[in-house]
């Protein structure tokens, strides 16, 4: 039986009869039309899909699109404003790190969190909150440099 | 991946859940966070065909003190517990606990009622709730009772809750000012689910261990009290002897089971090098 689910993504409403079990990731990638969220693993490990719903970084893979009925969702097209990019978004340019860039919509979610929560970061901190991230290419080195540095330059602004 | 079809009920009390599931039966299952349901529907190896989400029940998720007891609803997440003041000024031990599972986005949704209801048993929380000898409060058909932690984990991924209950609540003893408690395991490289893990509560009343709690999961099919242990403990000072003569008990009474992780031997030995750290940690506190 279909269900109607309406959510705010990045500040726009969504609106869609869909059946319980698709999942939240496919309600945004191919309902929303928003490609960013990717599917890395598909069983709860890599953190690729990882959005923000309500406030907490969660794994889109991993919840029902019925779950967020009604939820306020940001993912990785949200986070630039003006045509600016989000000082985190900047910091992974600036510090080189990504490689093929399919792990970094989900770092660059995950990174918002620890830096919410935490806006100055030891590197075993950033190490430590990113347990739920995989990344096949950088190695993680400059992943948490740019995430170091992003704690900086948001602290200035 | 998708899950198999199912019907999806977002019941706004726990008596609405609870008539869903005396409705539905077998063919029902609750969702609290999901994230050890969701990938067992994923693969298949679980098709409910409906699914009780208890999200809208309120009153479910929140932490209160009442009673010389931490009140823990069950649909409090992970990272709630990891870092509510309450828990960490009262008991630091759970906060502990709780930052130790999985990862922060899994810890944002998966819940202490999903953990102590799936009884995975490699999961964090059944060693320190063992150790801490909280009390599950549950409600069926028949009203509410509450579970003793020692008559609450029946064999691999069974608790004594009725498949017509829900888990509503974890009554956690507050730890009094003598007690030291320390939660050590020793987590899986990939998922971080505990290989072995062991939760230690010690009280310390004249420089002797006047009360000892010791639970073990992680190595067997579900999670123990190490009745050994605490016995090798109970009315000794902690020297470093002492310790070590009551970490060889940890493997006492624990079903160790050889897995891709490692053998009965390796797993045999890590149980007494955790325990080991465990106590020293307590001991320290
Ligand atoms: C990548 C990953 C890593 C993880 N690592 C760890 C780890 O290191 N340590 C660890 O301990 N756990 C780990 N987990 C498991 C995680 O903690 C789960 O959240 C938890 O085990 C289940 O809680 P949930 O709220 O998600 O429950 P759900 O998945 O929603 O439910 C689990 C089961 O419990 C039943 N249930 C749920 N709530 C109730 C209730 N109130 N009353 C009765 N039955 C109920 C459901 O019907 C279902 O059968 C990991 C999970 C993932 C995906
Ligand atoms: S795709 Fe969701 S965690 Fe990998
Ligand atoms: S940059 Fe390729 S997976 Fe991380």
């Amino acid at each position: 039986m279909k269900t109607k689910v309406t959510m705010t993504i990045n500040g726009v409403s969504y609106s869609h009869e869909v059946e319980p079990r698709m999942l939240l990731v496919h309600f945004i990638r191919e309902l929303a039309g928003l490609t960013g969220t990717h599917v890395g693993c598909d069983t709860s490990q890599c953190g690729a899909c990882t959005i923000n719903l309500n406030g907490l970084a969660v794994k889109s893979c991993t919840l029902l699109a019925v779950q967020a009925d009604g939820a306020q969702i940001t993912t990785i097209e949200g986070l630039a404003k003006d045509g600016k990019l989000h000082p985190i978004q900047e910091a992974f340019w600036e510090k080189h790190g990504l490689q093929c860039g399919f792990c970094t919509p989900g770092m660059i979610m995950s990174a918002a969190q620890i830096l919410q929560r935490n806006p100055n970061p030891s590197e075993a901190e950033i190490r430590h909150e990113l347990e739920g991230n995989l990344c096949r290419c950088t190695g993680y080195h400059n992943i948490v440099k740019a995430i170091q540095y992003a704690a900086e330059t948001m602290a200035k602004r | 991946m998708y899950p198999a079809q199912f019907d999806y009920h977002t019941p706004g009390t726990v008596k609405e859940a609870l008539d869903l599931l005396g409705k539905y039966k077998d063919d029902a299952k609750l969702l609290a966070g999901g994230h050890s349901l969701l990938p067992a529907m994923k693969f298949r190896l679980a098709r409910p065909a409906h699914l009780v989400d208890l999200r809208k029940v309120p009153g479910l998720a929140g932490i209160k003190e009442e009673g010389g007891s931490l009140v823990i609803g069950a649909m409090t997440t992970h990272w709630a517990v990891e870092s509510s003041p309450l828990v960490k000024a009262k008991c630091p031990v759970l906060a502990q606990t709780a930052a130790q599972i999985g990862d922060p986005m899994v810890r944002n949704m998966g819940t202490i009622g999903g953990s102590l209801s799936h009884a995975d048993p490699a999961a964090d929380y059944p060693a320190t709730i063992i150790a801490l000898n909280a009390e599950m409060v549950v409600e069926g058909p028949k009203g509410k009772r509450t579970i003793k932690v020692d008559d609450f984990f029946k064999s691999l991924m069974t608790t004594a809750v009725g498949p017509d209950e829900i888990l509503t609540e974890v009554r956690v003893p507050v730890c009094g000012a003598n007690v030291g408690c320390a939660y050590m395991k020793f987590p899986h490289p990939a998922s971080r689910f505990a290989v072995v893990g062991v939760a230690a509560a010690l009280t310390v009343e004249g420089g002797k261990v006047s009360k000892a709690s010791i639970g073990i999961t992680g190595a067997g099919t579900k999670a123990v009290r190490a009745k050994g242990v605490e016995a090798a403990l109970l009315g000794k000072a902690l020297d470093a002897a002492t310790i070590q003569a009551a970490a060889e008990k940890a493997p006492d009474g624990v079903d160790v089971q050889a897995d891709l992780q490692g053998s009965v031997e390796y797993k045999t030995h890590l149980l007494k090098v955790f325990a080991k750290r465990a106590i020293e940690a307590a001991a320290k506190k």
